[in-house]
């Protein structure tokens, strides 16, 4: 359990190192969409850093269906050295190419979205691709349950086990938030999620969305003959005391001052 | 021209072994069937599902296929807009969308399957190429065009049994180009799509009553729009009419004006659509046509009506 313990533990500190450069890059101009960036931060890192063939002349696929997650995607294709610190620097301006949603033909963007619902349907696209043609990748993509209200999310749902793409896995950064409150309050018959997926012919786990050891093991673990989906229970904000569960912060940047509080607190999470 | 469409898939599934048909339950059954057998792989029906199948084709085109999404014109772009614009269009990607029944061919289907303004929709979108062909002959070069195209197509046609209109035709297809079909040398009909049948009908009139001889033009390629061509017919004829099963707004006639203003043109310039009005009618396809002021007679009257129209 050593071995596992430090993987842990390396996972934790690269998600606080990300969390402080998303906060970092905050202070440099008006940044939105922190708090869903760190909603989804565990499960786009364990993506990334412990699931995905990223090497090799058919590398796996990662989509941000979520687009306005992004900020969480650029850090860590930064940290990879896909994006400079140039490109970072110039994050949502003049001159740049990063924006608050992400832009295919940037690298390590695959696929332009921010309008919500697109990224299953190109996702789908993509993995049966890959089955006809008998390629061994996998196509991951970040979804929100904001996202799930879209009824295309739930056409390519019914589609995509039908088309036996078992190449699929789908994550759901499921933190009880959209723009204007909780989803639960929204939408009481939102929840819950696993048993309506399930329905659909999925392979559907639900985990806690922070805790990168259970997100692999729900993904490790999967049943081969389907498509897979993980819901991540997440926090909207997670690791900032005034941004949890507050929904100004899907658009706000923080002032100095509680930039330094962030700080400390990501610090303290130690 | 469905039947045309479906063969020359069949024929392209045979050079390449990137293209893939998704249709969303509505399908050429007959014709599709040899595409069918042999690439049971490449024919994908998502079910009544139009936004997953273009999302679905835009995945497909980004692991470099070459999709054709196929389905009833309103259906094909209307539904799934935000798809073709941002799936296909905003990302450039070679996906042809094929809507059958452009126009209002489903003349007994009522207002919901009539696609009257899918060129203006389509021609707005930034990446994308409109094509609408006028007989089943034409509809095989188009298709062929629009797999050579690397980009979002939109591939207009009609149902089944149109006529054949090119087999004399002066010009040969060539993507982007008007094409003369008929030749003379007074009186100049544009026009795309199967409605090009009622411009050799009320050409063939007017030559008969008039003395004039009447030439009818294709204009198969709507997007990229051939201006040189058509700003040389406007300078070429004293008459020059445009003939289309498409709203005022935003189709061929608008555009011809357009370019007849720009280029200076000093022709007699007459343009004839449907009304800008929904359709609450049933009937032939003639029959809905004459409706909107679409007849050979009433072609026939306004061209020999000496000018002030």
């Amino acid at each position: 359990m050593a071995n596992s313990l430090t993987h842990v533990e390396t996972a934790l500190e690269r998600c606080r190192r990300y969390r402080r450069r998303i906060l970092d890059i905050s202070q440099r101009g008006v940044v939105l969409h922190i708090a869903p960036a760190f909603s989804c931060l565990e499960l786009v890192d364990a993506v990334y850093h412990d699931l995905m063939k990223r090497d090799g002349p058919l590398p796996d696929t990662f989509v941000m269906s979520k687009g306005h997650g992004c900020l969480t995607q650029y850090i860590i294709l930064e940290d990879l050295g896909v994006l400079s610190e140039e490109d970072m620097d110039l994050y949502c301006k003049p001159g740049g190419k990063l924006g608050s949603h992400p832009d295919y033909g940037v690298p390590g963007v695959e696929a332009s979205t921010g309008s919500l619902g697109h990224g299953l349907g190109i996702a789908a696209g993509m993995a049966l691709a890959d089955r006809v043609r008998g390629d061994n990748r996998t196509v991951f993509l970040v979804m929100s349950d904001g996202e799930l209200q879209e009824g295309s999310v739930w056409e390519v749902m019914m589609l995509a086990p039908s088309l036996g793409l078992t190449n699929l896995v789908a994550f759901v950064d499921l933190n009880d938030f959209q723009s204007l409150g909780r989803t639960s309050e929204t939408l009481p018959n939102f929840y819950p999620m696993k048993a309506k997926v399930e329905a659909f012919g999925w392979d559907c786990r639900e985990v806690d969305g922070h805790d990168n050891a259970a997100i692999l093991a729900a993904v490790r673990g999967r049943d081969r003959s389907k498509p897979m989906m993980v819901l991540g229970r997440t926090t909207k904000g997670k690791g900032v005391s005034y941004m949890e569960n507050v929904p100004i912060w899907h658009y706000r940047t923080p002032s100095p001052e509680e930039y330094q509080q962030a700080i400390r607190e990501i610090e303290g999470g130690r | 021209m469905r039947d045309s469409f479906a063969r020359t898939l069949h024929d392209i599934g045979h050079k390449t072994k990137d293209v893939f048909i998704v249709v969303a339950d509505i399908s050429p059954a007959g014709s599709m069937a040899p595409f069918r057998n042999d690439f049971p792989d490449r024919f994908i029906n998502v079910g009544v599902a139009e936004q997953s199948m273009i999302g679905l084709c835009a995945g497909l085109a980004l692991r470099g296929c070459r999709p054709f999404a196929y389905t009833i014109a309103t259906f094909a772009i209307y539904r799934p807009f935000e798809q073709v614009r941002v799936d296909v269009c905003y990302q450039n990607l070679p996906v042809t969308i094929v809507g059958i029944g452009g126009g209002i061919a489903y003349s007994t289907l009522g207002g919901t399957h009539h696609a009257q303004e899918d060129v203006a929709v389509m021609s707005a979108l930034p990446n994308m190429t409109v094509l609408a062909p006028c007989d089943a002959a034409e509809t095989a070069a188009a298709t062929w065009a629009a797999v050579e195209r690397n980009g979002p197509v939109y591939l207009r046609l009609g149902k089944a049994g149109e006529p054949d209109l090119t087999s004399k035709a002066i010009d040969p297809y060539v993507f982007g180009k008007i094409r003369r079909l008929r030749q003379g040398r007074d009186i100049c009909f544009l026009s795309y799509g199967p409605i090009t049948k009622m411009a050799f009908d009320a050409a063939e009139v007017i030559e008969k009553q008039s003395g004039a001889t009447v030439a009818v033009t294709s204009v198969h390629t709507l997007k990229p729009l051939d201006r040189e061509g058509i700003a040389k017919v406007l300078q070429e004829f004293s008459t020059v009419v445009v003939l289309e099963e498409h709203s005022p707004q935003g189709g061929l006639g608008g555009k011809v004006k357009e370019i007849a203003w720009e280029s200076g043109a000093k022709c007699r310039l007459a343009t004839f659509s449907l009304q800008d009005e929904f359709i609450h009618a049933f009937g032939s396809h003639a029959y809905l046509q004459e409706r909107h002021g679409l007849s050979i007679d009433a072609l026939t009257r306004a061209v020999l009506t000496p000018i002030a129209r």
